[in-house]
Parts: C-alpha cells; structure tokens; sequence
C-alpha cells in the first residue's frame, strides 16, 4: 500500500472526527511514515508499519466519545436556506414522533432484553432461598420428629443448592453476554455515524 | 497489564523519553522501543492528553522539505516524572506485601 492510499483509507474511516483533529492525526501518520522512509524503509515498509487501517480506525473511534462524533455529524456543511428550515418545523410532527417512535422501540428491546436477565437472576434466588429452606426444615425433622422424612428433605436440599449452582452459572454468562453485545452496539452506532458513506 | 495501569506508567515513560530534551514522534517510538512496545495511535493519544495538561509544548519545524513536530518538556512534565519516583516506592512496598507470603514458602 502507497502512503498515500494509507492516509486516504484512514480519512474514509475517520471522516466523522472533528476537521482538525482528523487533520492533526493524519499529519502525524505522515510524519511516522516519512521518518521510517529516511531512515532507510521502502514506502511499502514503513506504511506496514505503521499498522493496519481497519485497526487504526476503530482504536480511535472507540477512545473518541460519541458526543463529539455525534457533533460532527450533525453539523450542516452549508447553511440551510429558509424554505428548509421552514420545511424542517412543519414536518417536525411527523419526523420527530417517529424518531420518539424509533428511539422508543430500541429503548424497550434493550429493556426487555434485561429483564429476561433479572427474571433469570430471580429464578436463580428462588433456588438458594428453597434449597436454604429445605435443608434447615430437613435439619429440624431430622433432629425431632422423622428421620426419614428429614434425609429426604436433606437430599431435595442437596439437589436445590446443585441447581443454584448451574442456574448461577448460566446467569453470570448471560449477563456478560448481554454486556459485551452493549459494548459491540455501542462501537456498531459509533462507525455507523463516524463513517462516510461510499461515494 | 492493567489498561488503567499502563496508561499512567506511559504518560511517564513518554515524558521520561523527552526529559533530557526535545524529541519527535518516530524517535520517541525507537527510543522505547526496547523497554516497551507502543503503537502510533497510543502515542498520538498520550502526546495530546500530555499538551493539554500542559505537561509538554509543541513545536513545528521544518526538516528536510516537510514538518514536523517537536515536543519539549515543561517544569509541570519533570515534576510529574518526580511524582511518579516517589509514588514508585509505594508501589514497591506493595508488591512485597503482595510476594511475602510466597517467599515465605520458598
């Protein structure tokens, strides 16, 4: 790859920053590449490495705060003219109820997605309260009144604390799943705004 | 290593790389280099949150037909490099609070 086609894959990916911020990064990258050069690299050398683009592109973008980006992005590249923007608040009924709409929806999926998790986590305490439950009763029986009753209470109390242990197991994973599909959302929403359309 | 942990162990090396007077992106990188690994973009992000802690000054030069820029320590850099040799030896203690046990075993 050229230094040139390096630079201008890395403008594609960081289209979204701040002008002279992304300006700022690519004078370095330049500065990086033509050091190596000097000291003796090929072009094709010292661009390798520099790193892989893809990998340059989402270590910035995730480090940048969405707010900036965000920023970036809505700001108009000319001004609007008056019938836009006249446009623009007559149509606001429209396109801002569906925005709420749109927003809303994404919203109660994620909260649903949640609450599938605490149902899990509720299951899992109900299993630690009975089990707990079961094997103070099959103690007490034990002790007083039956003794067979109280060994079976005993062992459904063995066999409740086994299926907490499974139920807590499965529960962690599904949370960090759930926290880990976040993350990947969050850097998904990130280039889907960051990065420029194909021209 | 710790994200939180080395980020602030490479705030210092890279002011430690520019102590003994001002240097530029590509020499940084070699001088570490065999103490330490770091990637362009890491040193992009520690050279900008340095200069606005004002930890550093920037400077543009020209060198050999195009620029490039130059970075130069200021009072506030050294005394952080100071800062962290004390805050070293905290460390240290720690780490052989940490070890006791397993030396005792040995």
């Amino acid at each position: 790859m050229s230094k040139q086609e390096f630079l201008s894959r890395l403008r594609r990916g960081l289209a979204g920053l701040p002008k002279n911020d992304l300006e700022e990064r690519l004078n370095f990258y330049s500065e990086m590449i033509d050091d190596r050069m000097e000291e003796g690299l090929s072009e094709e050398e010292a661009v390798a490495a520099a790193g892989n683009t893809d990998e340059i592109v989402s270590q910035i973008l995730a480090e940048t705060p969405l707010s900036t980006i965000v920023k970036e992005r809505i700001k108009p590249k000319r001004e609007l003219r008056a019938w836009e923007i006249v446009l623009i608040v007559l149509g606001s009924p429209i396109w801002l109820s569906l925005l709420i709409a749109f927003a809303a929806v994404i919203i109660s999926v994620y909260a649903a997605l949640w609450s599938v998790i605490i149902s899990f986590w509720a299951a899992f305490a109900t299993f630690v309260g009975s089990s707990v439950g079961v094997f103070t009763v099959g103690i007490v029986y034990l002790c007083t009144v039956n003794t067979g009753a109280g060994l079976a209470l005993l062992g459904a109390g063995f066999v409740l604390g086994g299926i907490s242990i499974f139920c807590f197991i499965g529960c962690s994973a599904a949370t960090k799943g759930l926290l880990l599909l976040t993350k990947k959302f969050a850097v998904l929403i990130k280039n889907c705004i960051a990065g420029r359309e194909k021209e | 290593m710790d994200i939180q942990l080395k980020r602030g162990l490479l705030d210092v090396c890279v002011l430690a790389a520019i102590k003994d007077g001002e240097s530029y992106g590509y020499k940084i990188i070699k001088d570490m280099k065999p103490y330490t690994e770091l990637s362009e973009s890491t040193l992009y992000t520690i050279l900008k949150r340095l200069e606005n802690a004002r930890m550093l000054t920037v400077r543009t030069a020209e060198h050999g037909g195009r620029l490039r820029k130059y970075y130069r320590i200021t009072g506030e850099g050294l005394s952080r490099i100071e800062e962290f040799k004390e805050d070293w030896n905290e460390i240290l203690s720690i780490y052989r609070f940490v070890t006791k046990e397993e030396e005792g075993n040995e």
